[in-house]
């Protein structure tokens, strides 16, 4: 069968055909890069998506810091990432690149900060 | 007063490369000026993926994007203010500010480069009867208090506008644990990029209704809810199709308009049709040493490519520094029109004997258009023909003209970018 998807892997926004059965891709047109083959195979198979979101932060300039997945996580795991990361908080000064929490949602993935957040 | 060579009003993604692209030409004397207590501007609250794949080659959130520059400032070395609002810019050149440490204070600049980005479109510019209830918030505004001040705005919301801020909020919310029930956009297409549609709409199930508006807002303390309806092609709302949705918040992206009020200031012409200032292809407004840059210029699709302007923005003000303010105003210019199809182009006028050798004219277009041509006149002779499968009002488009080609033309005086049909 055939499914035509957007790629999201960069902002160009390639609209990609797919021919599958199951999980047997037989053909991907429409990506101008190979990101947007990588994707299309996926989102038909497996998809996966980055979460994004933010944690407390104690005694910091702001009281938060965004965080996202070290990288892509299935997208049916996305509501379970966030909700592990409810109940974590972090302590000031926040680096850039900091783990702040590991094998978020059994997915194996770590989640980081994507700033700084100095003490107060 | 103090004298900087250029000072920079503004320190989010447009003014951070523009001062680096000034800095790395050679320029020492650079101040940025920033209201906010951090550099990075807006993007300080895109906590979300999908930054920078232009610039960086690889996918960054909002604040990881912005922090790539912030560092290269500070490596450079280049000065800078928080927390200080510039009050007025004098068509000499004369910046006027004021922070809690220096008071108010006046700084000579030769250049000024323009980087103040865009404001949204609020509440009062759209005529929606009803009452004035809390609730109703811009989606950059809940954007702030999601992602930087750590309060969720409601529970139950409906979006009236499909800009990417509305649809990025839409699922931020969403994984947040609120229930965002509809997006209603008064078009007939999105206003956002294709890819937020598919992750932030699609992927949470959550409808949008194209060519609807909201008609009523209830509630008189706090939102309770608002009625929706269809409209026609004169955007007149259509009697019979209302539908009530129950909401204690309604967000609203509906549109950004550049935030030109110090432009004015200085006698800045400002376009009708991209609301930013008029400029050349030296992105100088017609105020001689003052240049624009980013969203304050016209508001963008990607920061990648504001940074890339900015960058020019940088380059353009140093050299008119190191030329000492000579003007060359005098130098013939071309016209650059939007034709059939386009909404605007930037810059509107360009002087091929100075113009870089390839130069890039950024457009929106002004509705979704299948398989049509990009198409370039010279005068009345067609230079240009590419044909795209879809073009759309929420993506920038662009076009590269050599220096070379314009050369050839002779007395060239107006070129037309237009869209035709296949």
């Amino acid at each position: 069968m055939k499914r035509t998807l957007t790629c999201i892997g960069c902002p160009m926004g390639c609209q990609v055909t797919v021919d599958y059965e199951g999980e047997t891709i037989n053909s991907v047109v429409g990506n101008t890069c190979p990101r947007g083959d990588i994707y299309a195979r996926k989102e038909v198979t497996h998809p996966t998506r980055i979460v994004t979101t933010t944690v407390r932060v104690h005694g910091g300039v702001i009281p938060q810091v965004s965080v996202k997945t070290a990288s892509d996580i299935p997208k049916e795991k996305m509501f379970a990432v966030v909700q592990d990361l409810r109940c974590v908080d972090v302590n000031a000064p926040v680096a850039m690149g900091d783990v702040v929490l590991e094998n978020a949602a059994g997915t194996g993935v770590s989640v980081i900060a994507t700033k700084n957040v100095p003490k107060k | 007063m103090e004298h900087y060579n250029i000072v920079i009003i503004g320190g989010g993604p447009a003014g951070l490369a523009a001062a680096a692209a000034a800095k790395k030409a050679g320029e020492d004397s650079i101040l940025i000026l920033e209201r906010d207590q951090e550099l990075g501007g807006i993007l300080n609250q895109c906590i979300h993926n999908g930054f920078g794949l232009h610039t960086f080659k690889e996918e960054l959130t909002g604040p990881e994007y912005a922090g790539r520059f912030i560092t290269e400032v500070k490596d450079l070395g280049i000065e800078y203010r928080l927390n200080t609002m510039v009050l007025s810019i004098s068509s000499d050149r004369i910046v006027t500010a004021m922070n809690r440490t220096d008071g108010m204070f006046q700084v000579k600049a030769q250049a000024v480069i323009l980087a103040m980005g865009c404001r949204e479109r609020p509440r009062g510019a759209l005529n929606i009867p009803g009452y004035r209830p809390a609730g109703i918030y811009t989606a950059g505004t809940a954007q702030r208090l999601v992602n930087i001040e750590g309060f969720m705005p409601g529970k139950e919301v409906v979006i009236l506008g499909s800009g990417d801020i509305g649809l990025i909020m839409a699922r931020r919310m969403t994984l947040e644990g609120a229930k965002v029930k509809v997006v209603a956009e008064l078009m007939p297409y999105s206003g956002g990029l294709k890819r937020n549609i598919v992750q932030c709409l699609d992927d949470f199930g959550i409808p949008l209704k194209l060519s609807h508006t909201v008609v009523d807002i209830e509630g008189k303390e706090r939102v309770t809810g608002v009625t929706i309806a269809a409209v026609d092609a004169q955007n007149r709302p259509i009697p019979g199709t209302e539908e009530h949705y129950s909401c204690d918040t309604l967000l609203l992206s509906v549109g950004l308009i550049p935030e030109n009020e110090l432009s004015l200031s200085a006698g800045v012409a400002l376009s009708p049709r991209h609301k930013g200032p008029v400029v050349n292809e030296s992105l100088e407004t017609n105020v001689p040493g003052i240049f624009a840059c980013g969203n304050v210029l016209h508001v963008h699709d990607l920061v990648d490519y504001v940074s890339e302007e900015a960058t020019n923005a940088g380059r353009n003000a140093a050299a008119f520094v190191r030329r000492d303010g000579k003007d060359d105003a005098a130098l013939p210019a071309v016209e650059i029109v939007p034709g059939d199809g386009i909404g605007y182009t930037v810059p509107e006028t360009v002087r091929p004997k100075i113009m870089n050798d390839l130069f890039t004219v950024r457009f929106r277009v002004r509705g979704v258009y299948r398989d049509h041509f990009i198409s370039v006149y010279f005068d009345g002779e067609r230079v240009q023909h590419r044909k795209k499968q879809i073009v759309a009002p929420g993506e920038m488009e662009q076009v590269i003209l050599q220096k070379k080609d314009l050369a050839a033309h002779k007395d060239l005086k107006k070129i037309t970018i237009c869209l035709e049909e296949a």
